[in-house]
């Protein structure tokens, strides 16, 4: 009866907008390789830390004041007179570190696995372009609190623009509202924040997925699971059902569909990657003071100067790029080419072969070099800047930039594995 | 892949330690060796900090009644014993010190100090409240070696007494006050405990909540594995 009922339902709404269809596609008959592994969960724990910042932003916003006189106050008003705001807020600031920490591991994941070559090469621009935003939300995010250090690491970033010949003050004086970070800078932060950003987010995640659904996904190892229509005996056809779309097309090999198989597997991700959220969250949320910077536990004074400024770590790497360059203008154009290599990445890398697990022990050296140099970057990003930490960025950042020179030589006649047919089991 | 995955977690342990070091005071602390559940010491601290501290230290973003509720002192008994100013119990812990006035009379004003704790640390108080001496050159007489040129005088002086400072910087007292060291130690103490209580009135539940969402977590995290390996069975 209920059954019946539901689909009948289902039948009515079908014949005005393609819900069931559109859950097959992507859902139930979407072929996903069967070997995931550990580096695979981090894109459905992204999706979920943006809900989770998404739902916990929803909420801090009917109680926090975006104003230089009341922000800070706010803020404090939510820890202690708001039910469980102080859960709202740490569940909100773990959360921005959390999802670097999730997306450059996502990222490393299409480093390794080659997921950014041909034919993915849209679908890694839109995975770059998230970064992007994410990096100008959380830049922004940070602004809100009020506090010294959100009002200095402001500060730092957006004197970067001064260095553009010409407009540069002018452009300042635009992004700031005012001569200097003020309300009026504050507020249009938030602004940009709630509502700009995250619209521009969420339509992104999406185009990343479609884009993926598109092509296909790649995996571990590297291999097509969707080889030519016929070419494939049917004994070895994959004895699931796929979507016609995917089925008319391809012979389909070696997948499964990605729900259930992989939902319940991300569930298990989830209550792993939960676990230790909420175990930095409820025991140490101040993340060391790399999550919450202790100057921030006084309010903005553009009179007092923290004795160390130092960007939240997630951007230390580029913020370390900047740093080592002597002149201002060429140092932050460095660090914005430090980003652009990775917009380029798909063109760089000339060869066909897609995950390490087959290419030249070359390209594993320079994989492991280049994920070295970002983590040095990085920690040294939220160090004080002396005369070694700037030898060692100098090196690191050679290091950086040298990953993609040195792939586009090497890739076009690179000594690879031959790589095999199917995925074995 | 193991190689790469060893050498990444490698160099995450070895900047780790090398930014701990890199971020340490530049004065060695005392360790305040507090205990937040201890309410006899944080209404202790709460009663010095309102005799000795809140007449220029405010505490704007604390209520009276919270901190009596959090603390275990009845309303009456609060506002008989901890609020001398007229207030009601749902007011913040403020005071009326202009801070323009008190601006010119101290050099800066004194610092609201709801969150000092989590700036500075309890470590930090705890030190800096026991490194007052005497140095004739500051206007009220006193320095410190955990926060140079402070421009507070001693305030605890009465209890403390003053020390002096040889010149390899050890403090050495020179005229007693009303506590001994022990005592005056175990005072400050209590001020820290109630210090670093303020700076997050919920920390305790935090924790507490935390053990539970764990333990949940494990749990849901075990049943996850055998559904997914229920599920994945005819797979391979």
């Amino acid at each position: 009866m209920l059954m019946k009922l539901f689909t009948d339902f289902m039948g009515w709404i079908d014949k005005r907008l393609p819900v069931t269809d559109a859950w097959n596609k992507h859902l139930a008959q979407y072929p996903a390789p069967k070997n995931f592994n550990f580096w695979y969960f981090f894109g459905s724990l992204a999706m979920l830390v943006l809900v989770n910042q998404i739902l916990t932003g929803i909420w801090l916003t009917m109680n926090y004041e975006p104003s230089g006189d009341g922000a800070f106050a706010s803020i404090e008003y939510i820890m202690r007179d708001v039910d469980f705001g102080w859960l709202l807020r740490y569940m909100h600031s773990t959360g921005a570190s959390a999802f670097f920490v999730v997306v450059y591991m996502h990222m490393m994941r299409g480093l390794m696995y080659g997921s950014y070559q041909k034919p993915r090469e849209l679908l890694w621009i839109f995975g770059m372009l998230i970064f992007l935003v994410l990096m100008a939300e959380a830049f922004m995010g940070y602004l809100l609190p009020w506090g010294n250090m959100s009002f200095w690491g402001a500060q730092v970033i957006i004197s970067l623009f001064g260095a553009v010949p010409i407009i540069g003050d002018d452009l300042t004086l635009w992004i700031r509202g005012d001569y200097v970070i003020s309300g009026a800078t504050l507020n249009r932060f938030f602004a940009l924040h709630v509502i700009a950003m995250p619209l521009v987010l969420v339509v992104l995640v999406f185009l990343h997925i479609l884009a993926l659904h598109e092509v296909g996904s790649n995996n571990p190892e590297g291999v097509d699971i969707k080889k030519k229509k016929g070419s494939v005996k049917p004994e070895e056809l994959s004895k699931f059902k796929f979507h016609k779309q995917y089925s008319d097309k391809y012979d389909i090999v070696d997948a499964v569909p990605f729900h259930p198989y992989y939902s319940v597997k991300d569930i298990m991700g989830v209550a792993g990657f939960l676990f230790l959220f909420c175990w930095v969250m409820f025991f140490a949320p101040e993340g060391g003071g790399y999550f919450i910077e202790a100057p921030n536990f006084t309010p903005a004074n553009g009179l007092k100067t923290p004795e160390h400024i130092a960007p939240v770590w997630y951007f230390g790497p580029f913020y370390t790029i900047l740093r080592v360059v002597p002149d201002k203008l060429l140092g932050a154009v460095a660090m914005f080419g430090a980003i652009v290599m990775l917009f380029a990445l798909p063109w760089f890398d000339r060869g066909t072969v897609k995950s390490v697990r087959y290419r030249s022990k070359l390209h594993l050296v320079n994989l492991i070099q280049f994920a070295i140099c970002f983590v040095i970057l990085g920690a040294l990003g939220t160090m004080p800047a002396t005369p070694i930490a700037n030898l060692i960025g100098v090196i690191a950042s050679f290091g950086y930039f040298g990953f993609f020179i040195a792939l586009w030589f090497y890739s076009k006649n690179e000594n690879t594995k031959p790589v095999p047919e199917r995925i074995a089991d | 892949m193991k190689k790469l995955i060893i050498a990444i977690a490698l160099s995450f342990t070895a900047l780790m330690s090398a930014s701990v070091l890199a971020a340490g005071p530049s004065v060695p602390l005392d360790k305040a060796n507090n205990d937040l559940s201890d309410k006899e010491s944080l209404k202790k601290g709460f009663k010095t900090y309102i005799n000795y501290c809140l007449g220029c230290h405010q505490l704007q973003y604390q209520r009276y009644n919270r901190t009596f509720a959090d603390l275990g002192i009845e309303d009456a008994d609060g506002i008989a014993n901890y609020m001398y100013t007229g207030e009601k119990p749902g007011d913040h812990i403020t005071n009326t010190m202009p801070e323009k006035e008190a601006a010119k009379w101290f050099g800066s004003a004194p610092p609201d100090l709801t969150l000092e704790a989590r700036l500075r640390s309890p470590d930090w108080i705890y030190t800096y409240l026991r490194s007052f001496y005497i140095d004739p050159v500051r206007p009220f007489g006193v320095n410190n070696t955990v926060f140079k040129d402070v421009g507070m005088p001693h305030v605890l002086q009465d209890l403390q007494g003053v020390s002096t400072k040889d010149e390899h910087g050890k403090l050495s007292p020179a005229m007693g006050g009303s506590l001994t060291a022990e005592e005056y130690d175990v005072v400050v103490r209590d001020l820290t405990n109630f210090l670093e209580y303020v700076g997050e009135p919920n920390k305790l539940e935090r924790k507490a909540l935390g053990y539970w969402v764990l333990a949940f977590l494990f749990i849901f995290f075990i049943i996850s594995y055998f559904l997914k390996k229920e599920y994945w069975k005819d797979v391979h």
